[in-house]
């Protein structure tokens, strides 16, 4: 019951992600994209999680955590870069 | 017990499942960039906060559960950092927009 449950919300979570990424497409102001792309970064760490667990391969709850760091760090230097116009 | 311990984990992964589904429908929604970062980022910390909670009451306290438990400290520490810095930026890039076109705030 517990794995059929997780895989459903699994599937929902991938149809989130490809709708925040119609706000990512279209959003008016770099600040909606950079919103959007930390939606998305966190909805993607957990979908890991959640695969990982389903499947027992329990090494890809390492990579969640590295796309975790990746999505942090690239939204501080974008949004660093659109505050000050240069990276320094 | 092991029925009563699947109920549980699968009510707390189907209410995160919920709270990123409000976190999306308040992102294409909202008509400002200040109200998109007030419904995603709240949600988002939650929901995670939730499924990842689900899945430690699920698998037991394991090794693996104690690296998702990092995971969770760290998105619960780096997603409010984030929102902050975005909201600094956007509130700077308008206000930089508007000194130059003229209008009013």
């Amino acid at each position: 019951m517990i794995i059929t449950v997780t895989v459903i919300c699994t599937i929902l979570l991938l149809i989130m992600t490809f709708v925040g990424l119609f706000r990512a497409y279209v959003g008016p102001t770099a600040a909606d994209r950079m919103v959007a792309i930390n939606m998305i970064t966190t909805k993607v760490t957990t979908i890991i999680v959640m695969i990982a667990l389903v499947t027992a391969q329990e090494l890809y709850v390492s990579v969640a955590l590295v796309y975790a760091l990746i999505g942090f760090v690239t939204t501080i230097g974008v949004s660093r870069y659109l505050m000050k116009g240069k990276l320094d | 017990m092991a029925l009563f311990i699947e109920i549980l984990s699968s009510i707390l992964i189907i209410s995160g499942t919920f709270f990123f589904f409000v976190g999306v429908v308040g992102l294409i929604r909202m008509p400002d960039v200040f109200s998109r970062m007030h419904a995603t980022t709240k949600c988002d910390t939650m929901g995670a906060g939730l499924i990842y909670f689900g899945l430690i009451t699920w698998q037991g306290l394991t090794f693996t559960t104690l690296n998702i438990l990092l995971i969770l400290v760290f998105i619960w520490i780096t997603n409010p950092t984030a929102a902050h810095y975005i909201a600094k930026s956007a509130y700077l890039l308008k206000l930089k927009d508007e000194t130059m076109e003229g209008s009013s705030l």
